[in-house]
Order: C-alpha cells, then structure tokens, then sequence
C-alpha cells in the first residue's frame, strides 16, 4: 500500500492519491499526520504537496515534527521507499532525510508553470522506468523552491550521484535560462545517500493524464510502484 | 456589572454610523425606544448599502433569475445550477475593491477567502477561482505596486488553500487611478441533494461558531469602507481592512465539507460582511426563527473586547453552524480534529428575535425581520449624464488613417490591456485537484467535474469573465449587453453551452443620479441579454461608491459565465493547433470604430457608441460551435474581441506555447483600420481539417462564415483581397511584443 502523508494543509494530497490509485492502480491511501505509526501493510511513503501548518514558518519547518514523521524516518531508515514532492521536498529536508535546503525562488515570485528536466540517473525505486538523459516536461508550482546546499555538500552529491533530476531546456541542455528558480547547479530532485529518500519540486502527480498536463510524471510514480511490486515479489 | 462604556445613542451617534435620519428614526419605530449601543451598530451594518443593497434592489428585481437548471438563485451564499449527475455546480463573484486599494495584498487576498466561504458554505468542494482585476496606469508607481501587491494577495491565498485560479482578466484605465477593482470569483461543485442553506432551523438547535478566534479587525468594513467613497483620508481606513490565514480556511474547508457529509448539520452561513451580526440574523431570517448569542462563549483573540466589537468585528475564516440538537459534540469533533476551535455560543429560538447576552446582561433584544427584510428601499433619483451624447460623438471621416499596420499591431499587443498576462497568472497554481484542462490565457477556462469522493465524470465547466468598461461608459445598457454576449461566446469558444451567470456591478456613488442612471442601464441590459441567451442570473453582488473626490470608476458590470460541456474528451483551443488548417471567420465584419482599444490606444480617443450586439445572432453562433466541437471538426475558436481580427489572429498564432503563422486575405469592403482593429461583436476565428463542414453546419444555423486563409509557416501575413499586404511579421516578434507588454513596465524579466 502507498501512504500518502495528510498534513494539515496538503493540498495535493487527494490528487496524488488519485495519480496512485485511479490512474496507476495501485493500492493508496492518506495517512493522518497525527498517526504515530504508518499503516502495517505500507510499502512506500509519500509526503505531497502543499502549504504544510501553513509553511508560515518556514516551508515544512513546521510539519518536520508532525507526529506522524517519527514513523517516516523509522520507515526510511529501515530502507523502505520515501518520496517528498514540493512541499514534501522541503519537509524532507526540514526532517534530514534529505540533503540541502529550498530557499526563497530567485526573482521572489511563487511560479506556475511546465518546465524540462533532466533525469540524471536511472535508478530504482524512482527514476528506474527512463534511461539517464531524459527529459521529462512536469509542472512546477512553489514560491520556495530554490535548492541550496553548501559547496562541499553540493560537490559530494554530484560525486555520489545523489542529484536525480535538473532543470533543463527542451534539448536536455542543462542551461541558466532553463533554471526557473535559481536553484544551484539546476537541482530538481536529490535523493539521500542509500538511495530510498527522494524529493523533487516538479509535480509528477499532475502529469500523469494525456491531456491533464501529459504523462510524463509516471515515470517517477511508475518506477516506485514498479519497485514496490519488485519487493513484493 | 459591566465594564464598558458605551457613548450615548442620539441621531448624532446615528449619523456617525452613516445611517440617515429617516433611517435612525424607523429604528426607533421598530424597537419602541433608543437603541443601545451594539444595536446601533447592528442596524447601521444590516441596513449599510453594502449588506443591504437599498439603491440597487428595486433594479436587481427585474433580473432573471429563474430557469430549468436553477437549483438556488440570488439569496443565498451563491447560486447553484444543476449539470446532471445528481451534480450542481454553486459559483459567485463578489468584490473587494476598497481593502484592496487600500491594503493591496491582504485586501485581495480576503477577497480571495470570502468568496471561497461562500461557496464551502453551501456544501460544495471550492475547485476553481477566476478574478476580475483593474489597476490605474501601469506608469504610475502606485499602480505597479497595487498590481504586486493584489496579485501576492490572489496567489498567496489561492495557492495555500489549495484552490486552482484558471483564469480571469486585468485591464489598466485611468479612470482606476483612485479606486481599483478587484472581483474575485469561484465555482465548487456539490450534490445536489447535499446542499445546505443559511436557515437556523429547530427551535433549541444549538448555534455552533467555528474557526477563527475573534478580534477587533474588520469592524465597519462593510458599512465605513464599502459603503462610502474615497477621499485623501481613506488611509486612516486602514485598520478597517481584515488579514487573511489561508492556512485556517484551507482547515475550514475540509472540516465543513466533512461535517457536512453526516446529517448533524442544520444550516451553516459563513461571518463575512458584519461578522457574527449579519450570520446570525440571516440564518434566523430565513427560517423564520430567532438566535440567543452569549457573546462571553465567543472565542476572542483579544481581551476586553466590548459587545460592539464582537458582534461588528469581521475577523476572517469563522464559521457558524445550527446542528441538530444533541449532534453538537460531534460537530465540534470534527472541527478540533482540524486543529480548529469550535464551541456552542447560542441556540435558536421561537419569538423571532435576536437576543444577545453578555457578562449576564442583555445588550440586544431586536426583532430579526424588520432588520434583515425590511431594511430599506430607495428609488434614488437616475439622470442620463449631461456629457453623454458627447461622448458618443465620432466622426468617422475625421479618424486619421492607419499609415503602418505592422506598427499599429506590435503596439496594440504591447499595451498592458491586451498583452499577455502571464506575469500574472503564472504566479497562481492553475494545476491543483489536477482538473485543468485548459487554464488562463484562453478564452475560457475549462475545467473537468468530479464527484465528492474524488471521481472524475466525462463534463468539464467553462469559465470566463468580462467586461469592457469603455464601452459601459459610452453606452451602459449597451456595454452590459455587449459584456454578457462575450462571456457567453468566451465559454461557447471551447464548446461548451452558456448555462448561467453571477455578477459583479462595479460602480460609482449611488447618491448621484448619473450614477443611478448608468446603473439602471446597466441592469436593464443585463436583463435582456440573460433572458435573450437564456443564461439566468443566480449570484452577484453589488459595489458602490467607488470613486475617490467625487471621480467616479467607468461603469463596470464584471459578468462571470459557466457553461458546460457533455463530453470533455472533445473540446476546442484558443489557439492554432497545426499547420494546415483553413481559417473560418463566424460572423461579420462591420465598419464599428466606436470605442475600440485600436482609437483609444492609437488615437487617445475614447468616444463613439459601442458595436451593436445581434443576441439572436449570438445564440445562434453558440449553438454552432456546441455542434462543431461535438462533432470534432472545429479545434481551434477564438472569439475576435478587443484589438479586433488583427490582434485575434496574432493570438491564434502565438498563445498554444508553439508558435504557428497564417497566410490571411480579407476583402475590403470597409475601411481597413475599421476590418483589422474595429471590435465588432459576434465573430469568432476557426482553425479546422473540414472548412466545407464548418461552413455547411454555420448555414444550418444561419451564421455568416468565410474561410480567410490558412494555418502554418513563422510569419502572420494579412493581405487584401484586391491586392497588397496590411500586415507581415514575424510570429516570434509579435509573441515577443505580447510576452513583454506587462513585465517591461514593470522592470522585470
């Protein structure tokens, strides 16, 4: 079963859950941020998108100590698959499951919009489904999406691999007209060190419909449910 | 014992609240005896123009309003329309046009909550937001920094709440410099048979107040603020204006929908305008009964807060509820579970009256109709403006000819009114509940309906909002007609059929009859242009006194028009979709100058009368792009508006993302500035495999169509018939003119 995390203020909660269940398939429900243990028969975690406790504090500064988060690091510790998108990005990095930081967008402005990025390394349980290289089109929509890490921090992660997906223009060229929020080196997506934490700012949920935004996003959300059922197995 | 001290209630006091002296003394008739201070406070809110409507009712009465799919008209929180499937879609646009100038992004950002709670609040999931927006010139620093701050306020909460924005419109006119607009509208889908009212029925029923707690915010926002013009004082208004939590509303939101899909509710209203006064006396109103309150179980956010300011306070995100007797603390469970306060402050009662206690001491004791219903009507004096035969004074012959029609085109789609808006709407998340199918920057947005628990059916909405308050000042009744006609073929462009419409009647100071006279106009016009499309009228809201020192705005009645489509799996853009395609213009070409964007943007002239509006003609053009697009030959509509035929084919080429030319020959039977920039009504641009189809079915229904070129290459050429070429240039430069018209003014990327 996928665990789709309902924090107060999720808003793209049901939508994710829907992307999961009506469109993929498979078995997922929401999980309540007050629960202290997940569902016994969940297979992989994900924290969606939306303004967490308000993100008045900080972008999920707050929703990093929901009750229901002790579960998420015990599950993610014990290997089992995480997936963070926008607001669930930045709660992953609140809770140091994830490397780095969002910031402030450069340019100030929340952004709306269909960006390019790249995948730059195919690897299950997330990105398993394309090659390296490819170039997906997904939705972004944050105000604080600018992924920030220190030098030394950033250098590791581009050695280790850890950097899953950048922003790039239509060709796959990873240039800085092609970076709508000034984030450094184009990160899109970064995953932990073990390889079962992810978080991107691109909405894969809200592309997985032809004519709802494309299908690009099941390539993210069907290489995790092509994992889950991996493991099942 | 009581702690406060109230100031004695005399007419002084009375006038002082902006209540007249025939007003103070009905009053006095009604309670026998001078009322206390909280209830001054409570008649002068009710009986404010903007709680009340006094000036407008006797016109808003000659509205249509009734119809087959008309679950709910104008009354309640919203209007409801039924688009089967046990489905209705509830939908409203209301303004908050003076907080937001005022306060620009917690003005627009309460405008953005308060409609939403009208919506939540007769039981429907909010799914999409549209707003109406005028700003003064983009050149003066205010306005740049008013256009920052609404849009920071519009996406801030839209966005936080989880509500898609999907469409709108924004111009720019001098006549906004002292007073801007911001309308914002919403539509949520319900059950039809789980949508709720304001009625606090059952007598002993408790009254449960939810959300936010109360504070002195907001107090005579709608009496002081909405309902007085401006003037250089309106700053200290200030404190007048409410701050906005979208995070409480996004709460609220899911705990009434969750609360009102058991039966342990009664009737729910939400505390906008006048707070816990205006909730409390329209529930009992409706359902012909009276509210005890007992103001000390209010939850309050500040100390001492005196019984005036609790009952007059418009603090945001509070809700009130009648339960079933005994259900209380299951309704109260539901709302903790959300992190939200809520707690029993009343219960109804049988005399029909509003009986308020506080510290054990009865402050109120007012009967409930005489101040909800029988508050007054006014037949305010209307006069035709001395001026407005002068206005529409054009002479034809004396309009210096266009001498460079490439020029005149870049700078057309480089003026703030028709250039792009992305800037924006790309701040807004269009995409959230994942059912925009097409978003802003169209004609109409269109947005496919689910079910409550989540499921999606094959009908999608379409929504589009307008007005041309140009032409509303050159001609009231026929701007109206002319703004209802082009909301209608907005929505009919993407396939879908008009079904019904809420407006937003944006005017000046009603206490002068030019005024009154361009309202009934405007009215008048609305009235028939419903009733002739059939699209009946079932929410709106009414917005005077929006002048500052005696300027008054353009007459600007923002109608907002949701049509439905059967099958969302066929649909048709705004824009080309491929090279290729034959090019049908619907309708016709008229030789109409009069208040176009193309003489007020190319020759600083606002004058003439406004093109003639053929509603028949409408309804017809409709009804034909209902069956093209069913029938899957017509991909592209795009209705010709402002800018006319020129500027509607440069958008045709540019605004799908991928950038698609045209070869166009028009004959020139009239003047060419008149067939490239004249903004006759009625016409709509086709992009299709099956010209012959197209034009086989426009005769069916008796619509004139003339194919005028094709689709494809880099260049948007425009050629007459008997020789020559008005236009040539590229699509990327005229993409580039279009995407730059509002950052470059205001020195952004």
């Amino acid at each position: 079963m996928f665990s789709v995390i309902q924090l107060p203020g999720s808003n793209d909660d049901r939508d994710l859950r829907f992307a999961l269940k009506s469109v993929l398939g498979c078995p997922a429900e929401l999980v309540w941020h007050e629960r202290r243990e997940l569902p016994s028969d969940t297979r992989a975690v994900l924290i969606p998108g939306g303004f967490s406790y308000g993100d008045y504090l900080r972008a999920g500064a707050m929703a990093a100590y929901a009750p229901v988060m002790a579960a998420v690091r015990r599950f993610a510790d014990a290997g089992g698959p995480v997936l963070g998108i926008c607001n669930g990005f930045q709660v992953l990095c609140e809770a140091g499951l994830l490397p780095g930081a969002l910031v402030r967008n450069q340019g100030l402005h929340f952004i709306c919009d269909f960006v390019h990025v790249r995948v730059e390394r195919s690897a299950a349980p997330f990105t398993s489904r394309v090659p390296a290289g490819s170039v997906l089109r997904l939705p972004i929509k944050h105000g604080e999406g600018a992924y920030f890490a220190h030098p030394d921090e950033l250098a590791r992660l581009e050695r280790d691999g850890q950097i899953g997906l950048r922003y790039c223009d239509a060709r796959g060229e990873v240039t800085a007209a092609a970076n709508p929020n000034g984030s450094l080196a184009n990160v899109a997506g970064v995953r932990n060190a073990r390889g079962n934490v992810f978080g991107l700012m691109p909405h894969p949920e809200h592309a997985v419909e032809a004519e709802f935004g494309g299908e690009d996003g099941r390539a993210i959300l069907g290489s995790l449910v092509d994992a889950v059922a991996g493991s099942a197995r | 014992m009581s702690a406060r001290r109230d100031p004695p209630v005399d007419l002084a006091l009375a006038r002082e609240h902006g209540l007249s002296d025939a007003e103070y003394a009905d009053i006095l008739a009604i309670l026998g005896r001078t009322p206390s201070f909280p209830e001054l406070g409570i008649f002068s809110v009710m009986w404010s123009e903007h709680c009340s409507y006094k000036s407008s009712k006797r016109y808003l009465k000659r509205l249509p309003t009734q119809g087959p799919c008309v679950l709910q008209g104008p009354g309640e929180n919203a209007g409801a329309v039924d688009i089967g499937d046990g489905l209705a879609v509830v939908f409203k646009i209301e303004s908050h046009n003076h907080p937001s100038f005022i306060e620009p992004v917690q003005g627009a950002a309460t405008g953005v909550g308060g409609i939403l709670r009208d919506i939540f609040t007769m039981g429907a999931r909010p799914v999409a937001s549209l707003d109406s927006l005028r700003f003064g010139p983009l050149d003066d620093a205010k306005h740049r920094h008013l256009l920052r701050g609404v849009v920071q306020g519009v996406g801030g909460y839209g966005n936080a709440v989880g509500v898609a924005t999907v469409g709108g419109e924004t111009t720019f006119h001098e006549c906004y410099r002292g007073n801007i607009l911001v309308n914002a509208f919403n539509l949520g889908v319900a059950e039809q048979n789980r949508i709720f009212r304001a009625r606090a029925s059952g007598l002993g029923n408790p009254v449960v107040y939810a959300g936010s707690r109360t504070g002195r915010d907001g107090i005579h926002g709608a009496s002081l603020l909405a309902s007085a013009e401006f003037d250089d004082t309106s700053a200290t208004k200030r404190p007048t204006v409410q701050v906005g939590d979208p995070f409480t509303e996004k709460c609220l939101i899911e705990a009434c929908l969750e609360v009102m899909s058991g039966d342990a509710v009664v009737g729910i209203q939400d505390m906008g305008a006048a707070g816990l006064t205006c909730s409390s006396f329209e529930m009992a109103s409706h359902a012909g009964t009276g509210i005890e309150l007992d103001l000390d179980r209010v939850p309050q956010r500040e100390s001492a807060m005196t019984p005036y300011e609790l009952l007059l306070s418009e603090s945001q995100e509070r809700m009130l509820l009648v339960a079933q007797a005994g259900r209380e603390d299951e309704v109260i469970q539901v709302f903790r579970r959300w992190g939200l306060e809520a707690v029993v402050v009343g219960r109804v009662i049988a005399d029909g009256r509003m009986r308020v206690r506080w510290h054990g001491e009865t402050v109120v004791d007012i009967p409930v109709d005489p101040v909800a219903r029988l508050s007054p009507e006014l037949d305010r004096p209307a006069r035709q403006p001395a001026d407005l035969l002068e206005r529409q004074k054009l002479d034809p012959a004396a309009i210096a000819p266009e001498s460079d029609w490439n020029e005149a085109l870049a700078r057309l789609l480089d003026s703030p009114n028709l250039g792009s808006k992305a800037w924006l709407y790309r701040q807004y998340d269009q995409l959230v509940q994942g059912d925009t199918r097409i978003g802003p920057g169209g004609d109409a947005a269109l947005v496919r309906v689910r079910r409550m628990d989540g499921t999606p059916t094959r009908k999608a909405v379409a929504l589009a909002v307008d007005c041309n308050p140009r032409w509303c000042w050159l001609d009231p009744y026929a701007g109206t007609v002319a703004a209802v006609a082009e909301a209608a073929r907005n929505v009919a462009c993407t396939g879908a059929r008009p079904l019904a419409l809420t407006n937003c009647l944006n005017f000046g100071n009603p206490e002068r009859p030019e005024i009154m006279w361009e309202f009934a106009e405007a009215t008048r016009g609305l009235a028939d242009a419903a009733s002739a499309l059939g699209t009946p009228v079932v929410s709106g809201n009414v917005s005077f006194y929006n002048e500052t020192s005696g300027r008054a705005i353009h007459p600007t009645p923002t109608i907002a028009m949701v049509g439905l489509l059967d099958d969302s799996a066929r649909y048709a853009v705004s824009h080309f979709r491929a090279a290729g395609r034959a090019v049908v213009l619907l309708g016709e070409n008229r030789e109409e100058l009069g208040g176009s964007t193309w003489l007020a943007e190319r020759r600083g002239l606002e004058a003439g009368r406004p093109p003639g509006v053929d509603l028949a003609h409408e309804r017809r053009l409709a009804a034909l792009l209902a069956d093209g697009v069913a029938a899957g030959f017509i991909e592209t509509a795009h209705d010709v508006s402002d800018g006319g035929l020129a500027v509607a084919l440069a958008e045709c080429c540019f605004t799908g993302g991928a950038q698609i030319g045209a070869e166009i020959e028009l004959g020139d039977a009239i003047r060419a500035d008149a067939l490239l920039f004249g903004e006759s009504t009625g016409r709509v641009l086709c992009a299709t495999s099956a010209p012959e189809r197209v034009q086989e079915l426009a005769a069916r229904h008796g619509v004139p169509a003339r194919r005028i070129g094709t689709t494809g290459g880099d260049r948007l050429r425009i050629a007459r018939a008997s020789g020559g070429v008005w236009i040539d240039a590229p699509v990327a430069a005229l993409c580039e003119c279009h995407a730059r018209a509002i950052p470059r003014r205001l020195e952004e990327p």
